[in-house]
C-alpha cells in the first residue's frame, strides 16, 4: 500500500510550484505532468515527471528546475525520473491551468468525451462546427474576443502541443492548446 | 527492462523515426509556407522524441545515432528518400504515418516492451497522418499541376511501401491485417484526392526487406554523413 507522508507532500507542493519553462503562467501541477514524490530515507528525493510530449525539449529545463527548488529547500539527492505511462493527456490540465491558459491569450484544451483513448483526428472542412470529437458540443473560443467563430489556419503552432487558430469576428489569430 | 527488450525491434523502430525526423528537418528555412515549416519541424521534433526513446532501450542514443555506419541502420528504405519536392514529401509522410499511427495503434494494445511509449506517440501520429491526409487532398484535389506532382509523387514511392509489412521479430502483431489496414486507409485518401492507387509492385527485386537488413539507397549515405560529421569531427564534444 502506497503512503504519502506529510514530507512527501510538501516536496510535492514545492515541486509543483516549479512554472513550466514554455508556458510561464502555468506550474507543473496545473499542466499536470507532475505523476509523483517520493522521499527515500532521510536525503533522498525521486520524483516522477511525465512530458507532454514523447520529444518535448522542456523536460530537461523542467527537471532542472524541480532539481534545483528542492535543493534549496535542504534535500541533498534529488532524482527525476521521466515515465511516459499512462500516457499525459491534456485532460490532466487542471481547471485552474486552462483559466490561466485563456488568460494568456491561449485557448485551453477541450476535454475529451472519453477519458482516454487516440485523438481521432477527422477530416474536414477549417472550421470549428466541422471537428469532431469534440466541436459539436463544445467550439474553440478566442481567448480574446470569447467568439465561437473561430478557424483552424495550421495543426502545428509554435510547440507541438499547439494549434494555431484565427477568431473570424476580430481577426486575431491565437494559439489553442490541442487536444492530447 | 532491458532483459525484455527485443533490441532489434526497438532499433528498427528508432531508426525509422531518427532518419524520418532528420529529413524532414531538412526542410528548415526551405518550406513552401511559415506554417508549414513550423508543422514540418513539429512532426520532426515528435519523431526524434521517439526516436530517442527507441534507441535509449538499445544503447547509447547518441552512439547509436552518430557513430553507426550506414550498414548498421534498420529503418524503412521509405523513410531515408530524399525530400524530392513537396509533393514527395508528403506522399512519404502519407505512407510512413498511416503504417505508425496502425503500428502504434496495435502496440498499445499488447502488453509488451513498447506498450508505454506506442500509447503515448499514436496520438502524436494522430495528427501527423491528418496533416499528411489534408495536403494529399489539397494538392491531390488542386491544380492541374499540383495533382501531377502528387500523383507522381505517390507513384515513385509507392516501391518502397511493402517493406513496412515484414514481421519484425519480438513484435506480435497480426502484420497481414496491418497492410490491409494501411492498404484501405491510404487507398480512401487517395480516391478522396482524385488519385488512383498505384498500381506496381509494392517492393523491387532488390528492395525487398533490404532497409531491415541494413541495406539502403545511395542518398542515405550522404544524409548520415551530413548527420553524423558535427559529432565525429568533434568526439566528446560538449556545449
Amino acid at each position: 500500500m502506497v503512503t504519502t507522508t506529510a514530507l512527501e507532500e510538501e516536496l510535492r507542493r514545492l515541486a509543483g510550484s516549479v512554472p513550466d519553462p514554455e508556458l510561464p503562467v502555468l506550474t507543473l501541477e496545473e499542466l499536470g505532468v507532475l505523476r509523483a514524490v517520493h522521499a527515500r530515507g532521510t536525503d533522498t528525493v525521486e520524483v516522477e515527471l511525465t512530458p507532454t510530449y514523447t520529444g518535448c525539449p522542456a523536460i530537461e529545463a523542467m527537471s532542472l528546475d524541480i532539481e534545483r527548488v528542492l535543493h534549496s529547500h535542504g534535500v541533498r539527492d534529488v532524482v527525476v525520473r521521466t515515465v511516459l505511462a499512462p500516457a499525459w493527456s491534456t485532460d490532466d490540465i487542471t481547471d485552474e491551468g486552462r483559466r490561466k491558459l485563456r488568460e494568456f491569450g491561449i485557448a485551453p484544451p477541450r476535454r475529451h468525451r472519453e477519458a482516454s483513448g487516440p485523438v481521432d483526428v477527422r477530416l474536414g472542412p477549417t472550421r470549428t462546427a466541422a471537428e469532431a470529437p469534440h466541436a459539436e458540443d463544445e467550439p474553440v473560443r478566442c481567448p480574446h474576443c470569447g467568439s465561437s467563430e473561430t478557424e483552424l489556419l495550421s495543426r502545428f503552432s509554435s510547440t507541438a502541443c499547439k494549434a494555431l487558430r484565427r477568431c473570424l469576428d476580430c481577426r486575431e489569430p491565437f494559439d489553442h492548446f490541442k487536444e492530447l | 527492462m532491458t532483459a525484455t527488450v527485443h533490441t532489434s525491434a526497438a532499433l528498427a523502430l528508432g531508426d525509422d523515426a531518427l532518419v524520418l525526423s532528420h529529413r524532414l528537418g531538412e526542410w528548415a528555412g526551405l518550406a513552401p509556407v511559415l506554417e508549414e515549416e513550423v508543422a514540418l519541424a513539429n512532426i520532426a521534433l515528435d519523431l526524434l522524441g521517439q526516436a530517442r526513446v527507441l534507441l535509449s532501450m538499445v544503447g547509447n542514443e547518441d552512439e547509436l545515432a552518430y557513430l553507426r555506419e550506414e550498414r548498421a541502420f534498420r529503418n524503412l528504405q521509405l523513410v531515408e528518400q530524399p525530400n524530392g519536392d513537396f509533393a514527395h514529401t508528403i506522399a512519404r509522410q502519407l505512407y510512413f504515418s498511416t503504417y505508425q499511427r496502425l503500428l502504434y495503434g496495435r502496440l498499445a494494445e499488447v502488453q509488451g516492451e513498447f506498450a508505454g511509449l506506442a500509447a503515448k506517440a499514436v496520438k502524436e501520429v494522430a495528427y501527423h497522418q491528418d496533416h499528411a491526409e489534408q495536403w494529399t487532398l489539397r494538392l491531390g484535389d488542386g491544380t492541374d499541376l499540383s495533382h501531377e506532382r502528387m500523383s507522381r509523387a505517390c507513384e515513385s514511392l509507392w516501391r518502397f511501401t511493402g517493406e513496412m509489412f515484414l514481421p519484425l521479430e519480438g513484435v506480435d502483431v497480426d502484420w497481414t491485417g496491418m497492410k490491409d489496414a494501411w492498404l484501405e486507409s491510404v487507398s480512401d485518401v487517395l480516391h478522396r484526392a482524385t488519385l488512383e492507387v498505384p498500381q506496381g509492385p509494392q517492393s523491387g527485386a532488390w528492395t525487398a526487406g533490404a532497409g531491415r537488413q541494413g541495406l539502403h539507397t545511395e542518398s542515405f549515405g550522404r544524409m548520415l554523413a551530413e548527420m553524423q560529421h558535427l559529432h565525429r569531427s568533434h568526439p566528446g564534444a560538449t556545449w
